[in-house]
């Protein structure tokens, strides 16, 4: 803008000045837009190379117990992806546990954030700091105390423990990520539907409910993400529960089978249905 | 309707505490009760024999110093290689989170679904991956040594950035939610108005982006560190013993060793570095909201 007003002050109309500047603004723009976009793509790129190799490498036919260099194109792993029970049973005990824990702390922790948003009270402060302390306990620690409190009660580790060790984790997620996401909202809009007439329930259903809802989707997905991909606290407190990330650090000790690839793989697949089909429903219904 | 306001308002006065009441009690038992019981380890001293170990509580602050000066060396290098790891995740990140949150239209969510993807491919797994891509017989080992990068029979795998690099893959995405989230919320018109007021972009960024997405910048960094700080998984796999970092320090004294006083005690050095670290950050920061 100096250097428009440098060159010639007085050179034309302000107009035509103005679109000198606007033109040169919406050129440097361009570049910066252009560079910006370009680094995005870059890392969307790097984020998706291993997946690349998980992909590539389920058609492997590896020479030896380890799946880690390229051999030959194969179809034979893709025909049977179950071919180790052991395998599947880990797939589908994760699978069940990350429900379980993510449905129990989604109610606990968006309760706990909602409140934490919607209202003043004595202590909030204090349960905002409490909540960061899981958050700041390496996983390890985690774990290991865990394991201290289930062996003094006499709980026998297995399914139930891990449960309890998931959900322990996931509330803080949970709870700072809804309230993260619900507190810039305009919480008026609330009190407009109760002058307006609507009860508390329609309130809730109407206005409080579709406000919140997408802060706990994105919590829930994390949580299911974090639950599914826990190996450290998992590995203190399963006993004889074998759960799918457990199963994989057992394997790169003995021998890696390439059908570990292919259901991760069919796992990607899936959730890239999913999306789509959130993303459809979501475009058919513009709310 | 004065009446029914009273009786709300005496409603809303208990209705929080309800509303914390199970997440709390759960945290209560799930997780304060078993460090208190592991902080008294850290303090206890061990006797009995090697099979049948007793512990007892003894003000025992020895157990610190000893871990302290017997694994020093681990606990600068975590300390090293976590904060690399998250200011690279800082730097690469934003760029991403940006474009997803101002500049792809209708293709938002299906963006943001994208970047979350891959990490429902479990982390030993990525991290395997990761093992395939860095050998020393592939592509990116010989790409880098036929353009004079590495030096011949120079090797990723097994070196310091291999972990670093693992590290910040397994957690990159831990920064780009929160920053996305906080440059979501923002609202764009206010970035009309500094173009108006003839601000260039790049000071539109500094002076209107950035403070606002502050809280995520605070958040990402805090979920990528702290993880990645206590990781053994990424130094077991991608490292060697000289890329030991206190996680695998600690993992090994509570599950093979089995000195659990020793391992305690370093449970809550490490604990207290990241709380530390944390208070510091967000105070330079200056912000009041953590998350």
């Amino acid at each position: 803008m100096s250097t428009v007003a440098s060159t010639g002050p007085d050179t034309g109309p302000a107009e035509s000045r103005a679109r000198i500047r606007s033109r040169r603004r919406l050129s440097s723009g361009k570049v910066g837009d252009f560079v910006l976009r370009a680094i995005a793509a870059l890392v969307m790129l790097y984020i998706f190379l291993p997946i690349f190799v998980i992909v590539l490498f389920s058609f492997n036919k590896p020479v030896g117990k380890f799946n880690y260099t390229w051999q030959g194109f194969t179809l034979e792993n893709w025909a049977d992806p179950f071919k180790y029970p052991a395998l599947t049973e880990a797939l589908q005990m994760s699978l069940v546990v990350a429900a379980v824990s993510t449905a129990i702390a989604l109610v606990l922790g968006t309760l706990l954030a909602v409140a934490l948003v919607r209202q003043r009270f004595r202590g909030s402060k204090g349960v905002e700091a409490f909540l960061v302390l899981p958050l700041t306990a390496p996983e390890v620690v985690l774990g290991a105390s865990l394991l201290t409190l289930f062996l003094d009660l006499g709980w026998a580790s297995g399914f139930t423990t891990i449960v309890i060790a998931h959900v322990a984790f996931q509330i803080s997620f949970i709870a700072l990520t809804v309230r993260a996401r619900v507190r810039g909202f305009d919480w008026t809009l609330e009190d407009a539907s109760l002058d307006l007439g609507a009860g508390p329930v329609r309130t809730f259903a109407k206005v409080t409910l579709p406000l919140i809802v997408p802060g706990i989707v994105a919590a829930a997905m994390l949580s299911f993400a974090l639950s599914l991909d826990d190996f450290i606290i998992t590995y203190f407190v399963s006993g004889s529960t074998v759960t799918y990330p457990l199963y994989v650090n057992a394997a790169t000790k003995a021998a890696v089978p390439p059908q570990i690839d292919v259901l991760a793989t069919v796992i990607l697949v899936v959730s890239l249905a999913l999306l789509a089909l959130g993303t459809l429903y979501r475009r058919k219904r513009p709310v | 309707m004065a009446g029914v306001a009273t009786s709300g308002r005496q409603r809303s006065r208990i209705a929080p505490y309800l509303m914390i009441l199970p997440a709390l009690a759960y945290l209560a038992i799930f997780f304060v009760i078993p460090f208190w019981s592991l902080f008294r380890t850290s303090l206890s001293t061990s006797g009995g024999s090697v099979y049948l170990p007793t512990l007892t509580f003894a003000w025992d602050f020895g157990n610190y110093a000893e871990a302290f000066t017997t694994y020093q060396e681990q606990i600068f290098r975590s300390l090293g290689y976590a904060l690399t790891a998250t200011v690279v995740c800082l730097l690469i990140s934003y760029p991403l989170a940006y474009v997803i949150a101002f500049k792809s239209g209708r293709f938002k969510s299906l963006l943001l679904g994208l970047v979350i993807l891959p990490f429902f491919v479990t982390f030993l797994i990525r991290t395997l991956a990761w093992k395939t891509i860095l050998a020393d017989d592939g592509v990116v080992v010989s790409a880098l040594g036929s353009i004079g990068l590495l030096p011949e029979e120079g090797r990723l795998l097994s070196t310091s950035w291999a972990v670093i690099g693992g590290l910040i893959y397994n957690w990159v995405i831990f920064m780009i939610l929160p920053l996305y989230v906080s440059l979501e919320k923002i609202d764009a018109r206010l970035l009309e108005a500094s173009r108006d007021l003839y601000s260039s972009s790049f000071r539109a960024f500094r002076k209107v982006i950035l403070p606002l997405s502050m809280p995520g910048v605070i958040a990402g960094s805090m979920l990528v560190f702290i993880p990645a700080v206590g990781d053994f998984i990424n130094a077991d796999y991608l490292g060697s013993t000289q890329t030991t970092m206190i996680g695998n320090v600690i993992q090994k004294q509570f599950l093979v060793v089995k000195d659990y006083p020793a391992a305690a005690a370093l449970s809550f050095m490490l604990m207290a570095l990241i709380l530390a670290g944390v208070l510091s950050y967000t105070k330079a920061l200056g912000t009041e909201d953590l998350v």
